[in-house]
């Protein structure tokens, strides 16, 4: 039994692990390096739960194998928030109450980030089709669209 | 059950040994948004993944001579991303752009979506519309073939053990040519296609078609190149009495299945009004050249 062995960045650190090959990397992240805020939601890339960053582009980890992590930079919701202090995605989503259960709003969060780093000023309908592959089956997603654009807005605000 | 061995090869002789020396059944690793979920479910059960994206130029897009040279595990949003292409091919990349989310388009391939062969496969119609080849490397050699004769049935290719797609190459465009890809989804957004239709047309000065390719998906168990489609476009402008026979050839040429998504009649119908639609676009692009 040789596992492989991964050399990787998470969230800007360094970071080995052992994993079979046929582990996928949200498994690797949740069940070894124990950063268990990305979700496994379908396991089949519908739903988003789990959508981390790999080389800077937004993907569902559940469908990357650990091992193709070697050598390449990923980013997860752990990773978002500076310290004690909220990215502006995550503040909005708590003003605009734009989560009930939650399991949904790491992977909506990332995904948000995601969006707003490669566009800063989405239309309502470009972030709308953005998130279409993050599923939130409490809030109708009409609370999340809001608090996603007025991120944007704040975002655009800081920056200028 | 063996276990699974990965292997992430970093010359392309290298990834032929490995493919063609595997016991059992060994995969091509691309982006993984099919075969992942094909492991997990265990409708599949390697016993070696090969994962090509190490390889030298299965990543990437390069203008050549006017056409593009698209690397095989290139991901669907690094093909949406590159501006000479989309001008070039608006079909092809709005094809390409519609598997999945953008997750999933962070990761998807035209290799992918083309060897898991899918009738409703939505990069594919667009690829075959646009001539495209597919550079194949295996244990035989190096061998170029049209997109269209990759597929052979649901879930079958042409490829031989140990041969795995490196690039695919598209033609330098015509002067006043252009395409289009449309798709049928009782939805917005994340769907499969009912229906998929591609078309690529070139127009003379006048906005008379001179060329045209006319591909249909999801309404046989392939792709399939509607010939008298094509003829219904060529020599003529988008008039009413051409749109009708375009309508016509495509619904005639359908040998659909009924399921979950649409019957058969359904197909055939929208088949008919996609061909239209998509016609349309193109030959709006096209003159717009």
């Amino acid at each position: 039994m040789s596992k492989i062995h991964v050399t990787t960045t998470v969230n800007g650190e360094p970071t080995e692990y052992l994993c079979e090959a046929q582990d996928s990397l949200l498994d690797v992240l949740r069940d070894t390096l124990k950063l268990t805020g990305s979700k496994e939601g379908c396991g089949s890339g519908d739903c988003g739960a789990c959508s981390i960053t790999l080389d800077g582009r937004l993907v569902c980890s559940c469908l990357v194998l650990g091992v193709e992590a070697e050598g390449k930079s990923i980013g997860t919701i752990e990773g978002v928030a500076k310290g004690d202090t909220l990215h502006p995605i995550q503040q909005k989503f708590l003003e605009h109450a734009a989560l009930q259960c939650g399991f949904c709003t790491p992977g909506l969060i990332v995904a948000a980030k995601a969006l707003l780093d490669s566009n800063p000023n989405p239309t309502e309908t470009e972030a709308r089709f953005w998130l279409a592959g993050n599923l939130c089956r409490c809030t109708g997603y009409d609370k999340i669209i809001r608090a996603v654009m007025d991120a944007a807005a704040e975002m655009r605000g800081a920056a200028a | 059950m063996p276990r699974l061995s990965y292997a992430a090869p970093a010359t392309i002789p290298d990834a032929i040994k490995l493919l063609s020396g595997a016991s059992g059944l060994a995969k091509v690793l691309s982006g993984g948004t099919d075969l992942l979920v094909q492991l997990r479910s265990g409708r599949v059960k390697p016993e070696l993944i090969v994962d090509t994206k190490k390889l030298p130029g299965i990543m990437g897009i390069r203008e050549v001579n006017g056409g593009f040279v698209i690397g095989a595990a290139t991901s669907g949003a690094a093909i949406g991303e590159h501006a000479g292409l989309c001008a070039a091919y608006p079909g092809v990349v709005e094809g390409t752009n519609l598997i999945g989310s953008t997750q999933v388009q962070g990761r998807a391939s035209l290799a992918g979506n083309l060897c898991n062969a899918s009738p409703a496969a939505d990069s594919v119609p667009a690829m075959i519309a646009a001539r495209a080849t597919a550079v194949i490397v295996g244990p035989s050699g190096q061998r170029e073939v049209p997109v269209e004769s990759i597929v052979v049935g649901p879930g079958r290719t042409s490829l031989a053990k140990g041969e795995f797609i490196l690039e695919f190459h598209l033609p330098k465009p015509a002067a006043h040519s252009s395409d289009a890809y449309l798709r049928f989804i009782p939805r917005t957004e994340m769907d499969i296609a009912v229906v998929g239709c591609g078309v690529n047309v070139t127009l003379d000065g006048n906005g008379v078609c001179t060329a045209a390719r006319v591909v249909l998906g999801a309404v046989a168990p392939t792709q399939v190149v509607v010939d008298a489609a094509a003829k219904a476009l060529i020599g003529n402008k988008l008039d009413e009495k051409t749109l009708a026979a375009l309508d016509a050839a495509a619904r005639a040429a359908c040998n659909p299945i009924s399921d979950k998504r649409g019957t058969v009649d359904f197909r055939i119908k929208i088949a008919g009004v996609l061909a239209r639609r998509t016609a349309a676009i193109a030959f709006e692009r096209a003159g717009a050249r």
